[in-house]
């Protein structure tokens, strides 16, 4: 039995005795980390990686169709990283689909947009949001040597399909994001997919487990089945897949429960809440 | 879609420990070379808690170890990746498909495959060398999603049985295609038409951490039979075959034992 203790998303990740699939280990190729949520907000886990590679001195790219700008550097600000900062000195890119959704209307029709498929009626392919991420991470010139691997994060992937998308474009979309980031410049991908549970949105499921498919390292945030708790947000739950060193299958899957605080989200064994025990 | 799931109980043989290594190589050797014995299709269909690609990488070891060259459609991983784990001996057999790096031709530098995925995948049926050869599919499912059902299955039918193709005045060794197929990626009407093309289909599954291949024979002239075979994939991609499911699931499944007798209560 696990004893009861409060730890971060990174020592979880290193106490279980894992390669780093985040930074440190020099390896090969990338690693694509899918994020999930059910039936609660895992939103918090986007802000911990965007604020981790930064803090870690990565080159990022941050494709955000979700929340607005200020709302991402606010809550960064909280977790130690300023996101005005960044981007100032070119470490951060940073692609405001709210702002830029409405810029796509406005610019005439050859000049290529990440977003141009919201003008398209038969919405086709995620290319230009492609070469897009590819522009923003390609090795520069000796000034971005400082930066350590690129990573592209996407928060996320679903409102693509209300946005008229198709599962297949987004999977091809993140398939060609895999070849050059991960493979060619030897970045990590980190990803936000949510699962839509009972409501049968077949689209959906073909994206999500065409990413789980495709990635390294899942971490889905479930809602507890009891409902809401004061002490005891959420839990999660770690999936290791395609490791490089193969081992047991039997360490391949942890889950912690987890409790989101103004600056931090503590994690611990099932049923050892501090705030039960 | 309920995956099979059939927990065999162990064997109550003793045996002595050099008999067992003989027995456990024996057992890896049936269930690979049964799978390998039949030419065709080879289906194994995964999941993402149980994934196919190691077994599908032990596979092609396998065939290449047995001196067939092996030619992989690499749809979903990078050709390092894929070969990552392969001894030299095993990958100078292997020649390697890339329809990873640019499979829709977005580069537009002339370095993908140039008629694409449905033209590599009929390549593969045009066939120059008569010698026993190993064509591996990675994946399926990605060819599934990216062309009509009815086509990959005609030239699935085409490359599977290249063998009989009527006017072939050189016998030619049977081909063995091994086909990864993601399960959950699909409804049941293009998972039913592969599998009804499978001469064997591998259906991966598993509990407490354990993994098992639920295994189905269609044998020409024969009923279809069932094989279950629990196992781990050992980092050379060499098979280490189970006797049974885990203690703890069989501890459970004996109807005399009730579940909470012996246990100690954790509090």
């Amino acid at each position: 039995m696990l004893a009861p203790a409060e730890g971060g998303l990174l020592d979880l990740l290193e106490s279980s005795q894992r390669p780093c699939v985040l930074l440190k280990v020099p390896r090969k190729h990338g690693k694509l980390t899918l994020l999930c949520d059910a039936k609660t907000d895992g939103s918090f886990l986007v802000h911990h990686f965007l604020s981790f590679y930064l803090k870690a001195n990565c080159k990022v790219c941050f494709v955000a169709l979700i929340q607005s700008f200020s709302h991402y550097n606010i809550v960064g600000q909280k977790l130690g990283v300023s996101l005005t900062t960044a981007r100032e000195r070119g470490q951060l890119v940073f692609l405001e689909g709210l702002k830029s959704s409405v810029d796509v209307f406005f610019r005439s029709q050859e000049e290529p947009h990440p977003l141009q498929f919201l003008r398209e009626a038969n919405t086709g392919n995620l290319q230009p949001l492609f070469e897009f991420v590819r522009e923003a991470l390609k090795p520069g010139d000796n000034a971005e040597a400082a930066w350590r691997c690129p990573v592209l994060l996407v928060d996320d992937l679903s409102v693509l399909l209300s946005l008229g998308v198709g599962a297949v474009a987004v999977l091809d979309f993140i398939h060609y994001c895999r070849a050059t980031v991960c493979c060619e410049l030897k970045g990590n991908i980190v990803t936000l997919v949510h699962d839509s549970g009972d409501a049968e949105d077949e689209e959906n499921d073909v994206l999500l487990n065409g990413l789980s498919h495709q990635s390294h390292l899942i971490l889905r945030a479930e809602g507890l089945a009891t409902g809401f708790c004061r002490d005891v947000h959420g839990q999660l739950r770690i999936l290791w897949r395609r490791p490089s060193q193969l081992t047991a299958q039997r360490d391949r899957s942890l889950t912690y429960q987890y409790k989101i605080q103004d600056k931090s989200v503590s994690f611990f064994a099932k049923g050892m809440s501090p705030a039960v025990l | 879609m309920p995956r099979p799931f059939h927990p065999e109980g162990a064997g109550q043989l003793s045996v002595t420990p050099s008999e067992s290594v003989r027995r456990g190589a024996e057992r890896e050797l049936e269930m690979l070379e049964s799978l390998l014995a039949l030419g065709g299709l080879v289906l194994l269909r995964d999941s993402v808690e149980w994934e196919g690609r190691s077994l599908l990488k032990a596979l092609i070891k396998k065939s290449a170890a047995c001196g067939e060259q092996v030619h992989i459609l690499g749809c979903e991983v990078s050709e390092e990746e894929f070969r990552e784990g392969f001894d030299s001996h095993v990958n100078s057999r292997l020649v390697y498909h890339d329809l990873f790096r640019d499979p829709l031709n977005w580069s537009k530098t002339g370095e993908a495959l140039p008629e694409g995925p449905l033209g590599a995948l009929r390549a593969m049926c045009r066939r120059t060398n008569p010698g026993p050869v190993t064509i591996a599919l990675d994946s399926l499912s990605w060819l599934l999603l990216h062309l009509p059902c009815t086509t990959l299955c005609q030239t699935l039918h085409a490359l599977s049985h290249q063998d009989s193709c009527p006017g072939n005045s050189t016998p030619v060794e049977p081909v063995h295609v091994l086909g990864l197929l993601h399960e959950e990626l699909h409804g049941p009407g293009p998972v039913g038409a592969l599998s009804s093309l499978a001469q064997a289909e591998v259906t991966l599954s598993g509990a407490m951490g354990q993994a098992s291949a639920h295994i189905l024979y269609r044998r020409p002239r024969q009923r279809p039979t069932h094989q279950t075979q629990w196992f781990s994939i050992l980092p050379d991609f060499s098979l280490d075959l189970q006797r049974g499911p885990p203690l703890e699931l069989q501890r459970h499944a004996d109807p005399h034992t009730p579940p909470t007798a012996g246990s100690t209560a954790p509090w």
